[in-house]
């Protein structure tokens, strides 16, 4: 809340300094440094702080079906994505598809972090900068209907992943191969009412953050996302961009790099001899755009949104869209519901490598194994969407400060700090990595 | 104590008690230990949670008077035991300020309370915590405090929901 943020400005008549130590509204830990010298942004930094977490380290040795509940452990936002980027990575090292109603499910599953994780993200933690609040609690107190909607959307998301999950936030009927059991089709029945009333309230979401005011500034991004034909991006597809890329899951290391940089215990990302880029709502919307349901396209179009949005403030409204995506697909797997014969697929374990990359709400997260004889891990590799965006959001950062110098310091520092959050940056997730650099004398 | 239950309809007041914490990160459940001693509490339901807010907020809904059992990381000395009577006054948020999501118990009871959904009698019990790290120890200090709480708790409940 901005209230606490020590904020330092050492300023002379040509050097600004613009410092936020703890920022607010995102989850885990980081801060933001922008230095500006006569009338030229010098410096940008997106510095993450939060303790690098070892995950990487801690699946070493273990065996094969654990990776899913280790993994999920990342995140208490998006342990879905965890789970299914695991699954999908495991099961391609096996040899075995997932597919049909076990994978249909799946989808279901993710619908529900989708709508439980955009609408605490576009709600509690964005929407404060629009109407100039610092903290959801006094949004709240002034917007109650508003805030009401939230928990009640919110509400409907976490009761989609107990139903299927077993509970809301780590769940635990997720299995390499499928499900532990799987549910039947009168259970899933009582859901789509509340999924209706949730497409309902996602829809007024649309309209209601379209009306929001937006900073003038557009990026011309490289865009990247899941394709699968047919289907709007979440749980498979090849990895694309609006640049030309196509790639299988399994070639992602030929084209992405990540790399240390001091100020950050999140690993960088960017794309082999193109630098940053961008993957999450922004890029799902412009590549998927014709995917999704005629509702939510509508409502898109509504919303004066089009596929060649690059205003990454209007990622909110983005989000919201794919809210009324997922609450509408959401009803549609539901409709469509057959239980299947056996709750998972029976596999065995194989020496080999396995790669798998899911949408999680912030953008791809991609997984990689390899796995010996017996199903143990030998080697983890964990990407994370927030780790890919930083190079961007730091982009962004620049970008905004150089068009908005005459802007006054304070003003400046909470347009730099919306920045940030247009990316729903999480920096648990991107501190999850493995490198631990010691220096011994 | 002062104590406005039962509710002025004179119906029984819905008591709830909530442990909330991380049961793989040592002291974070201390919550969740003051919630297992209380098992089988009469006259109140006892749940754990692990702390997400909007869960939270639902996870009191309906009750009248709630209990909150959170670990929290004050610099104070280990298993000091903080109580806070948040129904009417504001939970210090530098306090119960373990999550580092930045949205954690305060941020739940101040949002639960502009939106109308905060139980008329909320109290706020804080376990100072030792070790944070990866664990599912408590350290003796807190595993005391915890025992202290449950008591504390155990006359509260029975104090509230007592027929007259």
């Amino acid at each position: 809340m901005r209230g606490r943020m020590a904020q330092d400005r050492t300023n002379t008549p040509r050097t600004r300094t613009i410092k936020t130590d703890y920022l607010a509204r995102v989850e885990g830990e980081g801060a933001m440094l922008v230095k500006i010298a006569g009338g030229v942004v010098e410096e940008v930094k997106l510095d993450i702080y939060e303790p690098p977490r070892f995950f990487e380290a801690f699946l070493r040795g273990r065996g094969f079906t654990e990776a899913p509940d280790i993994t999920a452990r990342i995140c208490g936002i998006c342990p879905v994505a965890y789970q299914m980027s695991s699954c999908a990575a495991m099961e391609q090292a096996c040899g075995v598809e997932v597919g049909g109603q076990l994978r249909a499910l799946r989808r279901l599953l993710y619908c529900g972090e989708w709508i439980e994780s955009h609408a605490l993200h576009v709600y509690m933690l964005h929407l404060p900068d629009f109407l100039g609040y610092e903290s959801a609690i006094e949004l709240a107190r002034d917007n109650v209907d508003a805030v009401a909607k939230a928990l009640e959307l919110k509400k409907i998301g976490n009761e989609l992943m107990a139903l299927l999950g077993g509970r809301e936030i780590h769940p635990i009927n997720v299995r390499v191969g499928g499900w532990y059991r799987v549910p039947r089709k009168r259970e899933l029945r009582p859901m789509r009412e509340q999924l209706e009333r949730a497409r309902e309230i996602a829809l007024e979401t649309v309209r209601f953050t379209a009306g929001l005011d937006f900073p003038d500034y557009e990026q011309d991004y490289e865009l990247v996302a899941l394709d699968e034909p047919g289907e709007y991006p979440i749980d498979q597809g090849r990895i694309v961009s609006n640049r030309g890329l196509d790639i299988e899951v399994s070639e992602y290391d030929d084209h992405f790099v990540e790399e240390h940089v001091a100020w950050s215990n999140a690993l960088h990302s960017s794309l082999r001899e193109r630098g940053s880029y961008l993957c999450g709502p922004l890029a799902r919307f412009a590549l998927g755009f014709d995917r999704l349901s005629p509702l939510a396209a509508d409502s898109a179009r509504e919303a004066g949104l089009e596929a060649g949005e690059r205003n990454p403030f209007r990622s909110i409204v983005v989000r919201s869209v794919e809210m009324v995506y997922a609450a509408d697909e959401a009803i549609r797997l539901i409709d469509e519901y057959e239980e299947p014969d056996a709750p998972a697929v029976e596999l065995e374990p194989r020496a080999g490598v396995g790669y798998g990359c899911t949408e999680a709400p912030r953008g791809i997260l991609y997984h990689r194994y390899e796995l010996d004889a017996e199903g143990t891990i030998l080697d983890a590799k964990i990407v994370p969407p927030t780790s890919q965006n930083q190079r961007t959001i730091e982009e962004d950062l620049r970008g905004v400060v150089e068009r908005s110098l005459d802007v006054p310091d304070e003003e400046l520092s909470i347009l730099c700090e919306q920045t940030i959050r247009n990316y729903d940056p999480c920096i648990s997730c991107a501190t999850h990595f493995l490198t631990l650099e010691v220096e011994r004398s | 104590m002062r104590d406005a239950l039962p509710d002025p309809r004179g119906r029984a007041v819905v008591a709830r008690v909530i442990g909330i914490g991380n049961a793989w990160r040592d002291d974070d459940a201390a919550g969740l230990a003051v919630a297992r001693l209380l098992e089988g509490l009469e006259g109140a339901e006892v749940l754990e949670r692990e702390g997400e807010p909007t869960s939270l907020i639902d996870s009191w809904e309906g009750a009248g008077a709630v209990w909150l059992v959170d670990a929290v990381s004050s610099g104070a000395e280990p298993g000091t035991v903080h109580r806070h009577d948040a129904s009417d006054q504001e939970l210090p948020a530098q306090l119960f300020r373990t999550s580092t999501h930045h949205f954690g118990l305060a941020e739940a009871v101040e949002l639960a309370r502009a939106v109308g959904r905060l139980p008329r009698r909320t109290i706020v019990f804080g376990i100072e915590g030792k070790s944070f790290d990866t664990g599912e120890t408590l350290s003796p200090e807190v595993e005391e405090a915890a025992a202290h709480v449950a008591e504390a708790v155990r006359e509260e409940v029975a104090a509230c929901t007592r027929r007259p």
